[in-house]
């Protein structure tokens, strides 16, 4: 399948950047965290942003991800520009297409596992069940337990399986294993392979372990604002592959 | 924002001081709720203490009497017999009449009295304060002195004429004098409800014009008298009533049944009773919410406390800065307090002289009220911050630097309710944050509650005195005119009225000054013989029944039942003190519970049969028609048998203009009140709500739903208590608003316990206004949330 798209005339990727640049605060104390980034991703790519703290590579997943916007530059999904778009729209866009996983699981603590999911499925248009999405990440036998009552690597599936229920085009996790230690980090990783081969969801991961990179399709590595190096990889390994 | 801070401060401080910063909405909110309760002590107290030193000085300098001693007439020469009575101080005698006034422009009669000033020198007891003008030259039968409000009411200046009958003759009287009285603090018609300055007057002539005038030459037909510091007030009445007996004493009283101090006095209760209530609502909601919010804060600030502990500060530091924190919203309460309660009270003071006639009213409070204020506020505060501070003490430096772990949903009480299938995720994180922080959740509907409850409890006081006026106008004395003869007069005299231009109906009624005793109680008061099927004036039960006199017998209202200690069936020995004074038994056959006034009922046959009478009667109750009222009023003007003329309808018309016109004072005040708690409590329960969920309600954005969406889970839970709140403070309203009509409720009247409807109507909007209006400031705060750098924070 991956083969037949590449040789596919001009597909429209999922996303497409041009210059994009971001700038918070202005004068001498304005930092620069996007110094003009080119981009394409094509659609169904398990993408792995590489780079150190500061590199902006967090400034360009939450631009993507419809939170904030760039300074200048444009950017495209699936063809349509998102540069201009209004605040509702991007909540629509989110909405509608993005699913988020994040480093500290971003759970409600009211809410049992099965609810958390619930909590998309019931604002999606053709959701997974709170159930099959749960069991996507191995958590079939945890689904009225409340975060306070999960592991950290049960918390994070459990937001896994939030970020997939509706089904989104794009997955975008922002240091996902970062509060994990390595075993567990390596199971919510097959957890995001997992999904993005059989959902076929856009996946981007952001870490600062170069490790991961080896289970991507496509790795770019940011640096000061901009991507210095970007390739992609002839074979993947399996998240069970890697260790640190 | 950063506050320019200078060194001198030490660095705890200056966290304190940006702490507070951070909190301002918060603390402003709890400052406000302070001041609400040190403004309301400091108004109650301050007026109370004003009102009464002021009537204290006034009575003092003005030599009110303690007792007075009415006669038909007695001669001049016994002045030295009561001056002699053990315990006078200082007596004088005088001549009292009543009077009519036909005011120019006024075509309705007014009544009143008028009474002799010495004429040389002022009078030893009950001296007047001259306004304006002069006393009357000794012998003018021509001159007088106004009561200031009458003067007003009518545009009376020096010079103007107040044509007058007295004692069946027509006087002329030159205005030279304009004067406030310590006897007309409360400027009010004997037998009156409501007070009205147009119809009711009083003027001061010379000893020697006025006895000619009213036939008392050389004798006087009053005796007033002060009593000497720790003399007792019985033992001088009852040597005043056995020296008057000979000359038609009808018994002297003291203080407490002179009507214009029993209004000051009535009025000084019910500011205590709303000084007791008041402040302590206040302070306990201030003390709950410091609660609520430093254990917020000390929660979020965990790790900096086990920081500063692991630096080597101590637990007394801890406890020092969290209660410095506390001080400030304490004192800043203090101040704003203080500041509200004397411009309130300033207020006050100004709306209390359009009632109370003083010829200074200043509100003042003692240094004390503000001292006790103080204390009580420190108290409350500290009382409130005194659990979390101790726990913020306790904590263990290394436990307090790990972050805290996330709350624990799934052992709350009450959470299976929110496992209901039906419920979206929304609404059930609504209801487990209810479930899992139960005490919160009630503080805050009980507090929602108390802010309407107040309201209402307040308010009620509105719809109670409507209703007291209602039934006594419209239930109890439907008559628009009361004439009252001078004499008592036979039954053709009150058919003659009700032959007089434009009456529609008539009522006869007798009344009698006596004495009621039971064993050693004694009650004075005025025995009221009326028809069997009286329409126009009638005793009302609070049921709004009319009680009917059964057949030989007398219905006594409750109050005066109470004082006499007396039943049905008991039976009262009568002691008429007029007439032929005679001395009876009559059996009490009811006891009645009315709103206004006390009294004595009896059918009028039975009346003019105990006193050996004919069908005699003291005057009329009569309805009028409108388009002949300026006829009859002037016929009645002219009538020389006509002692006085109450216009009932009249009267009620400016009463309600004069509430009317204060209404939107009273209303603005009770509301800013109840607002005041419902903004502290809404405004801090909502903001941390917020500050605990904003980690919550931004993913919510993230994960793509909509500012509405999130909206509902912040503001859903205040709506939901809210909701809760109405029903709870309706009850507690109801529960004030009775407690507080017991509480006030005097001799004078007995405030009926009624809540209108529009009056929950009303508190229920307050609350639910000033609640949303709160949330949504809070709300705002959503919509400028940095959704990113949450996301990024680790709580």
């Amino acid at each position: 399948m991956r083969e037949n798209r590449a040789a596919a005339p001009a597909p429209v990727p999922c996303f497409e950047t041009s210059g994009l640049t971001k700038v918070y605060g202005s004068g001498p104390t304005a930092v620069h965290a996007l110094r003009g980034v080119d981009l394409v991703l094509p659609e169904r790519e398990l993408v792995v942003l590489l780079g150190a703290s500061g590199s902006g590579k967090s400034t360009l997943l939450n631009i993507l991800g419809g939170l904030d916007r760039a300074t200048s530059g444009r950017l495209f999904f699936r063809g349509q520009e998102l540069t201009y778009a209004t605040p509702s729209e991007l909540t629509e866009y989110r909405r509608r297409h993005v699913g988020f996983v994040f480093q500290f699981y971003n759970l409600m603590a009211s809410l049992t596992a099965r609810e958390n999911v619930a909590l998309v499925t019931e604002i999606a248009e053709q959701p997974l069940s709170p159930e099959e999405a749960l069991a996507m990440v191995g958590l079939e036998h945890r689904l009225d337990h409340f975060p306070s009552q999960l592991s950290g690597g049960e918390q994070q599936r459990v937001a896994i399986a939030r970020a997939i229920a509706k089904r989104p085009s794009v997955l975008l996790c922002d240091e996902p294993t970062g509060a994990l230690d390595s075993a567990t980090g390596i199971r919510v990783l097959e957890a995001i392979k997992n999904v993005n081969e059989t959902m076929g969801a856009t996946t981007l991961v952001i870490t600062h372990n170069a490790t991961v990179a080896d289970m991507a399709d496509r790795v770019i590595v940011f640096s000061d604002g901009r991507v210095r190096e970007e390739h992609v990889n002839e074979a993947r390994k399996d998240p069970k592959e890697l260790s640190w | 924002m950063r506050l320019p801070l200078p060194t001198l401060i030490s660095a705890l401080d200056r966290k304190l001081l940006r702490d507070l910063w951070g909190m301002k909405g918060q603390a402003l909110a709890i400052a406000f709720v302070i001041a609400g309760g040190v403004a309301s002590a400091v108004v109650a107290q301050g007026m109370l203490q004003s009102l009464a030193e002021t009537r204290r000085a006034y009575y003092e300098r003005y030599r009110f009497a303690h007792v007075w001693a009415p006669v038909v007439r007695a001669p001049n020469s016994l002045l030295e017999d009561i001056r002699a009575i053990p315990g006078v101080q200082a007596a004088e005698t005088r001549i009292r009449a009543p009077a009519l006034f036909d005011m120019p422009g006024m075509e309705e009669p007014a009544t009143g009295e008028i009474f002799s000033l010495p004429d040389f020198g002022e009078p030893a007891v009950n001296e007047i304060h001259l306004v304006r003008g002069r006393r009357p030259q000794p012998g003018r039968r021509d001159e007088a002195v106004v009561l200031e409000s009458f003067a007003n009411a009518h545009d009376l200046d020096i010079g103007d004429i107040v044509p007058a009958t007295i004692h069946g003759g027509r006087e002329n009287l030159t205005v030279v004098g304009v004067a406030l009285s310590p006897e007309h603090v409360y400027a009010i018609a004997p037998g009156q409800l409501v007070p009205d300055d147009r119809l009711y007057g009083v003027l001061w002539m010379g000893r020697d014009a006025l006895a000619q005038i009213a036939d008392q030459d050389g004798a006087f037909n009053e005796a007033v008298v002060r009593l000497a510091y720790g003399a007792s007030e019985t033992a001088v009445i009852d040597a005043l009533d056995a020296l008057l007996d000979r000359y038609g004493t009808p018994g002297a009283y003291g203080r407490d049944e002179h009507i214009s101090d029993r209004f000051v006095s009535s009025e000084l209760e019910q500011l205590g009773t709303m000084g007791n209530v008041l402040p302590p609502i206040f302070l306990l909601v201030a003390a709950f919410l410091v609660n609520v919010v430093i254990s917020r804060l000390i929660a979020t600030e965990r790790s900096e406390i086990g920081l500063m502990k692991a630096f080597g500060y101590t637990d007394r530091d801890v406890v020092v800065h969290y209660l410095k924190l506390v001080s400030v919203m304490g004192a800043l309460g203090c101040v704003i307090g203080v500041g509200a309660g004397i411009w309130l009270g300033r207020s006050m003071a100004s709306l209390y002289t359009e009632y109370y006639r003083f010829p200074f009213l200043v509100f003042q409070a003692d240094s004390r009220v503000y001292v006790v204020v103080a204390a009580i506020t420190a108290l409350a505060v500290g009382g409130g911050a005194a659990f979390a501070v101790r726990r913020a003490a306790r904590l263990e430096p290394a436990t307090a630097m790990t972050p805290a772990p996330p709350p624990d949903y799934s052992k709350a009480i009450g959470t299976r309710i929110t496992n209901l299938r039906v419920l979206d995720q929304q609404t059930r994180m609504i209801l487990r944050q209810i479930v899992r922080f139960p005490a919160r959740a009630a503080f805050t509907t009980v507090g929602v509650a108390v802010s309407g409850g107040l309201l209402i409890g307040t308010m009620f006081f509105l719809d109670a005195v409507e209703e007291m006026i209602d039934v006594y106008f419209d239930v109890a004395n439907r008559h628009d005119v009361q004439v009252t003869f001078v004499e008592p007069r036979s039954r053709s005299a009150y058919f003659e009225l009700l032959r007089a231009p434009g009456v529609l109906d008539g009522e006869p009624y007798r009344t009698v000054a006596a004495r009621l005793r039971h064993g050693h109680l004694e009650e004075r008061v005025g025995l009221t013989g009326l028809p069997l099927d009286a329409r126009l004036s009638r005793m009302i039960d609070t049921a709004e029944r009319p009680i009917v006199p059964p057949p030989g017998g007398l219905v006594l209202s409750r109050d005066l039942a109470d004082k006499l200690r007396v039943e049905p069936g008991d039976v009262l020995r009568v002691e008429v003190t007029e007439g032929r004074r005679p001395v009876l038994d009559v059996p009490v056959a009811a006891v009645t519970t009315t709103y206004l006034g006390s009294g004595a009922h009896i059918r009028i046959e039975e009346l003019n049969r105990l006193l050996r009478e004919g069908p005699v009667v003291s005057g009329a109750f009569l309805t009028v028609d409108d388009a002949a009222a300026v006829a009859l009023y002037r016929e009645l003007k002219a009538a020389p048998a006509v002692a006085s003329v109450a216009l009932q309808t009249l009267a009620r018309r400016n009463f309600t203009a004069t509430m009317d016109r204060n209404l939107g004072t009273s209303i603005f005040i009770y509301t800013a009140f109840a607002a005041l708690i419902a903004i502290g409590v809404v405004y801090n329960s909502v903001q941390i709500s917020f500050a605990e969920r904003a980690r919550e309600l931004a993913s919510l954005r993230v994960l793509g739903f909509t500012r509405a969406e999130v909206s509902y889970i912040l503001l859903g839970e205040i709506a939901f208590l809210t909701l809760l709140a109405l029903p709870l403070g309706a009850a507690l309203g109801s529960g004030l608003a009775w407690s507080l009509a017991q509480a006030m409720s005097s001799d004078l009247f007995r405030i009926p316990f009624v809540i209108e409807p529009a009056t929950y109507g009303y508190a229920g909007v307050v609350v639910i206004v000033v609640t949303a209006a709160s949330g949504l400031i809070v709300r705002r705060k959503l919509d400028r949330m940095d959704l990113v750098a949450v996301l990024k924070s680790r709580e």
